[in-house]
């Protein structure tokens, strides 16, 4: 599993095509932040046909300022309409999907044809996107969907660097591949257990993740496990790509989906500022391109899973899962937003999103090259009042920092070694 | 009298296939594990061929299993696998992947169609789409209510096959995944066992030969097994429609499957003979149909005690 592996040889050698970088947005502050810290689109859910009915979701009125806001970062909003409707999911269809084209909303990720084609036939701006819930694994099934009109298809997540290679040899089309985030161990839409465990639809955003859960497992009656052993589980590691984002671009994938409508927003900046920062690098300068240990270290300020590569080079093993009963806890916590900064006092306007006082270890980031640590001296409130602590959410704090830094930059805070 | 429904089933080989026949099965959908999937055993192609004249002159029709999702390596092969099933005669080929559609229309445009993606086939506009694209038979997921099955029924004019009873598969994951757990147990034990990581991956061919628990649910139990095509979880439950196949008689439901993955020929034996029985004595008179309680029972008597037979989706309602 090393770099060395790429296919290069696989399909004519093209000139690179800089991918889009496509992350998710559970709200419109999430939203802003993505695209502020660098995604070239954001994918989001509407009140109906989405697959996360626990988040928040956008109204129509949301989707807009969204888009609006987007737009001047030049980036674009999908919106997932990935469900597989049942028939009474049908009504009302039309109009929402016509309401999605007014409010200026790129693409929509579909999986049910039904969805497909009543887009394609009463919303015609809205591009439809074959979503990873059809589980499509080979160039003929892409093929067909091209034939159908679609100018891009969300792979499977079981498909490899090498099945990707001969996609994009046998047909023009984008291909999206999600190359961080959790994941489905079934395949995409190939899984009731919510439906069987907690009569919770799960192809229609009802999933309860009973993958993750622990069983116990027999052969013949008798345990295939003793009592001290970890349980048996299905769930799996996330997944995360970043070393080998060279392999992506070269093989030729048109859009790099991070999953996760359900993270917070420290996540999503984390996350998208570090694939950001090396899908730059790459495309700069691919001869030279190096990955920078730091991008990796962010990842882990923000992930409490273990991570691995998915199904890019090889069918996941025992490595792959997590028997372990607790997943481990990131060491960072989201403590601040920073909303100004005064050059000449050196003094910061930060926005309290968790408790923090002076005396801790802190570390700001943003998109453009704030990345520092300090450790918090004195605070005030916006009225110069002294605070022995910032406790109240959302609370304008005065901080003074050790660089420069520029509004949406965020500040985490060390909580662990 | 009414048009008779097809008694629709799966086979582990042509001996149980003859007792199936003679049960009263008048359709099966046989192949191999490279292109279909979960099925009661492997047809390699000479013997879909031999299944095929066994079959036809007992009037009983034979569907070709396409229902794998499909990769790169197996649809450079689709075309002549799908030549030699035209050759060998099958009736149909259940596929739920677009590449079978394109593969077909070229290699036998004029082969009958069956759509059946499992899970995801769940509203009748999908139906009438893959009908505008060539299907003629559209499988029920089955977790769909009677409501929606019957309306389904009403707005499509393609045939309609409802699964009525047997295990249905509730998971499925390309990952090796007993496989993997015994690697880890194997990592984190001090002794390991003989057989474990290196341990061939074997068939399972019973239901209760290996089951997961779940830890507030301890009296379910769920079917797991691992083959060609990655891990598969079944359902806790048998489903079990007999008492009320009339409802979906009266509606005019064109096939009913009955899944004999993993049970005994003489269980699939009993079943078949009882949703036989069902079927004939209703379409011989619709009016005076009266379910008989001695049909549930030949059932009741071979089956698993530790599977319950219940109703499935039909008459619950879920949420999301």
């Amino acid at each position: 599993m090393s770099i060395q592996t790429k296919p290069r040889s696989i399909g004519k050698r093209h000139r690179l095509a800089k991918p889009e970088l496509l992350a998710p947005a559970g709200n419109l502050e999430k939203l802003k932040f993505a695209v502020h810290y660098g995604a070239d689109a954001v994918y989001i859910g509407g009140q109906k046909y989405g697959l996360r009915s626990n988040a928040d979701n956008f109204s129509f009125a949301e989707m807009k300022e969204g888009v609006e806001f987007a737009k001047q970062y030049g980036a674009k909003v999908f919106v997932a309409t990935n469900i597989y409707a049942h028939n009474e999911d049908i009504a009302g269809l039309e109009q929402y999907l016509r309401a999605l084209e007014e409010a200026g909303i790129a693409a929509i990720i579909a999986a049910d044809p039904i969805i497909i084609e009543t887009a394609q036939r009463v919303a015609p701006k809205l591009e439809v996107h074959l979503s990873t819930q059809q589980s499509t694994l080979n160039w003929q099934a892409v093929k067909f969907w091209k034939e159908e009109g679609l100018p891009r298809v969300v792979l499977a997540r079981e498909t490899s660097i090498e099945d990707i290679a001969q996609i994009k040899a046998n047909v023009d089309i984008e291909i999206e591949a999600f190359i961080h985030g959790a994941m489905c161990s079934s395949f995409s839409g190939r899984c009731v257990l919510s439906n069987h465990f907690t009569d919770r639809d799960s192809n229609r955003g009802g999933c309860s993740q009973s993958c993750r859960w622990k069983y116990d497992i027999f052969e013949e009656d008798m345990p295939m496990f003793s009592s001290e052993e970890d349980k048996f589980t299905m769930g799996s590691k996330d997944l995360c790509m970043l070393e080998y984002i060279p392999d992506l671009i070269d093989v030729g994938v048109d859009s790099f989906k991070i999953e996760g409508r359900m993270k917070s927003l420290h996540y999503v900046a984390t996350v998208v500022n570090a694939y950001r920062q090396a899908i730059d690098s790459y495309m700069a300068d691919p001869e030279h391109y190096e990955l920078k240990q730091e991008w990796l270290d962010d990842i882990h300020k923000a992930a409490n899973r273990p991570l691995n590569t998915g199904f890019f080079y090889d069918t996941p093993g025992a490595e792959d899962h997590i028997y372990e009963p607790e997943e481990k806890q990131a060491p960072y916590d989201f403590a601040g937003v920073v909303l100004s900064y005064d050059a000449e006092s050196g003094l910061a306007v930060v926005q309290q999103r968790n408790h923090f006082k002076p005396g801790h270890e802190v570390e700001f980031f943003g998109p453009h090259g704030t990345f520092f640590k300090q450790i918090v001296n004195e605070i005030a409130d916006e009225a110069g009042n002294p605070l022995d602590a910032a406790r109240h959410p959302l609370q304008h704090i005065v901080i003074k920092t050790e660089q420069p830094v520029k509004p949406m930059d965020m500040m985490r805070k060390r909580v662990r070694p | 009298m009414t048009t008779k429904p097809e008694l629709l089933t799966s086979a582990a080989s042509l001996e149980e296939m003859k007792r199936l026949i003679e049960a009263g099965a008048n359709a099966f959908v046989i192949g191999e594990a490279r292109y279909g999937l979960r099925l009661a055993g492997e047809f390699n192609i000479s013997m879909i061929a031999e299944a095929v004249k066994l079959a036809h002159p007992r009037g009983v029709r034979i569907y070709a299993a396409l229902n794998n999702l499909m990769d790169n390596e197996t649809v450079e092969m689709l075309p002549s696998y799908i030549s030699s099933l035209k050759d060998a005669g099958v009736d149909a080929l259940v596929f739920g992947d677009p590449a079978v559609l394109m593969a077909a229309r070229s290699a036998a445009p004029e082969m009958a169609l069956h759509w059946n993606a499992e899970m995801t086939s769940t509203n009748y506009q999908t139906a009438n789409y893959w009908g505008r694209r060539g299907a003629v038979r559209f499988v029920l997921a089955r977790e769909l209510n009677m409501d929606q099955v019957l309306e389904v029924k009403e707005q499509t004019s393609l045939e309609v096959q409802v699964q009525v009873h047997g295990l249905t598969n509730i998971y499925h994951s390309k990952r090796p995944l007993v496989q993997s757990y015994l690697e880890h147990q194997d990592d984190t034990d001090n002794q390991p066992e003989e057989t474990g990581a290196n341990e061939q991956k074997r068939a399972v061919y019973r239901e209760d030969e290996r089951y997961l628990i779940e830890t507030e649910r301890p009296d379910e139990r769920f079917p797991i097994y691992e083959d060609f095509n990655g891990t598969h979880i079944m359902s806790s439950d048998d489903l079990c429609m007999l008492e009320n196949l009339h409802e979906l008689m009266e509606a005019g439901i064109d096939s009913f499957k009955i899944e004999g993955l993993l049970k005994s020929t003489s269980y699939n034996e009993a079943v078949i003979h009882a949703y036989r029985s069902a079927i004939d004595a209703y379409c011989t008179a619709p009016e005076q149909y009266e379910f008989q309680e001695q049909w549930l029972d030949s059932i009741k008597e071979l089956q698993n005690p530790a599977r319950e037979l219940s109703y499935g989706f039909f008459y619950k309602e879920q949420v999301y």
